[in-house]
């Protein structure tokens, strides 16, 4: 059942290339704003804070969408055919997915737009990674919420924006590290350890509380 | 309803008593703290209090999505109301403090600082989400799964983030707590009265609160 949701979301998406071509040039315009607005005159920690300032307004503004279509007699349709603990493992999986495909876009654009500050390329992959997963983890929950409340954008920005910050501050100061080339020795691990159980704290809380938004 | 008396007077006594003789009783002399070390007979139960409601507004949010009931909605509003207020006071104390201790009246080196200025934006995200649904039981399911999420949030950003950073507070970034303080027996004579009445006055608060919603709805029916 799980993999029929999946394979729903990944065909909708599809069949709008609308939202998906409007995805890319949402991070392409942003970065590119950047670029002229700094031109290339960017330390490394500016740099480092930009990028996630960019990966967080995109990806609130991305997955702010994942559940405005799941409303009136969609709702309905997904209430009498899915069971919620399905329903939200296929869209979290399938945002996971969404996410990282957009940090790595992300990351590919402000590379090259911007420039390439990483030296230690595998660090900051599995950051994205896990940055990814984490953010798709809280804004599924939180855009199941922002549609039941009318489903405005105001409201999903104002109710992400405070939950995310931990993850962000523990992101930021991770990919510093990427960023800055720390050998694989001197990387905080107690960091990583806090990020990766972020994640499994929202998977869990987003699995345990999504079925209490799901009866209407 | 919990009508008893005895914990509204052992709330003003305890405070009158903390107030009084915070003031006059013997503190260790330290060097940058001086005197201003009485502030952990204020600052500090203060925020206990207001940790103590959001607790309490969480548990009630809890049993208002395990029991589907809004009453237990209703109660999980106030707790949050009467947490963020003694959030107000809490500031106040912690800036005058930053003032005189670190030179400062804030910082953003500190993460317990950036732990609170979240946490505030967090309980007012709480407060717009409420006003922007009209649906009693609806507003009812939705605060309360945003309350207990928002919750665990906070508690990653004020407990688990701060030990793991240089921290100014004392507790924190390797700090043992209190250590530094070197809160000796006088002190604890006073700081554990201080806390016990300033979670005890912020229940009265929260029993005053549900009255006053109580009788709300009894006056809109």
């Amino acid at each position: 059942m799980i993999k029929a949701l999946i394979k729903k979301e990944i065909l909708l998406e599809f069949r709008q290339k609308s939202t998906i071509g409007g995805v890319l040039v949402y991070v392409i315009g942003t970065i590119f704003v950047s670029a002229l607005c700094f031109k290339g005159r960017l330390d490394k920690p500016t740099w480092n804070a930009l990028f996630w300032v960019i990966s967080l307004f995109t990806s609130v503004t991305i997955s702010g969408k994942s559940f405005l279509k799941e409303t009136g007699g969609q709702a309905l349709f997904n209430y009498l055919h899915y069971s919620a603990r399905d329903f939200i493992v296929a869209k979290i999986v399938y945002n996971m997915a969404f996410m990282l495909f957009l940090s790595l876009m992300t990351f590919f654009f402000y590379g090259f737009f911007i420039k390439d500050e990483v030296e230690n390329l595998p660090l900051f992959l599995l950051i994205l990674l896990l940055a990814s997963s984490g953010l798709a983890g809280i804004l599924s929950l939180m855009s199941a919420i922002a549609s039941k409340a009318n489903g405005n954008f105001a409201i999903m920005s104002i109710l992400s924006f405070p939950v995310l910050m931990p993850l962000i501050l523990v992101v930021i100061r991770l990919s510093k590290q990427a960023v800055d080339g720390i050998e694989w020795a001197g990387v905080s691990y107690d960091l990583l350890a806090v990020l990766a159980a972020l994640n499994v704290l929202t998977l869990a809380l987003s699995f345990l509380l999504f079925p209490y938004l799901w009866r209407d | 309803m919990i009508k008893q008396h005895w914990y509204k007077i052992t709330a003003v006594l305890l405070i009158l008593y903390t107030l009084v003789w915070g003031l006059m009783n013997r503190v260790p002399r330290l060097d940058i703290l001086n005197e201003t070390i009485r502030n952990v007979y204020y600052h500090v139960p203060i925020w206990f209090a207001m940790l103590f409601m959001m607790t309490v507004s969480m548990v009630h949010s809890i049993q208002s999505l395990s029991k589907n009931s809004v009453k237990h909605d209703t109660k999980a509003y106030n707790a949050a109301v009467v947490g963020f207020f003694f959030s107000v006071p809490g500031l106040i104390t912690g800036s005058f403090w930053a003032k005189f201790t670190w030179g400062t009246w804030w910082t953003f080196q500190d993460p317990k600082l950036n732990g609170v200025a979240i946490s505030i934006l967090i309980y007012l995200a709480y407060f717009v989400l409420r006003a922007s649904i009209d649906d009693e039981l609806k507003k009812a399911r939705i605060a309360a799964v945003y309350n207990v999420f928002a919750y665990v949030m906070m508690n990653v950003f004020i407990m688990i983030l701060p030990r793991l950073t240089d921290s100014l507070h004392p507790g924190n970034g390797g700090n043992p707590a209190f250590s530094k303080y070197d809160l000796n027996d006088a002190m604890r004579f006073v700081f554990y009265p201080a806390v016990i009445g300033w979670v005890l006055m912020s229940y009265w608060l929260f029993q005053i609160k549900n009255r006053i919603s109580e009788l709300n709805e009894l006056y809109h029916e």
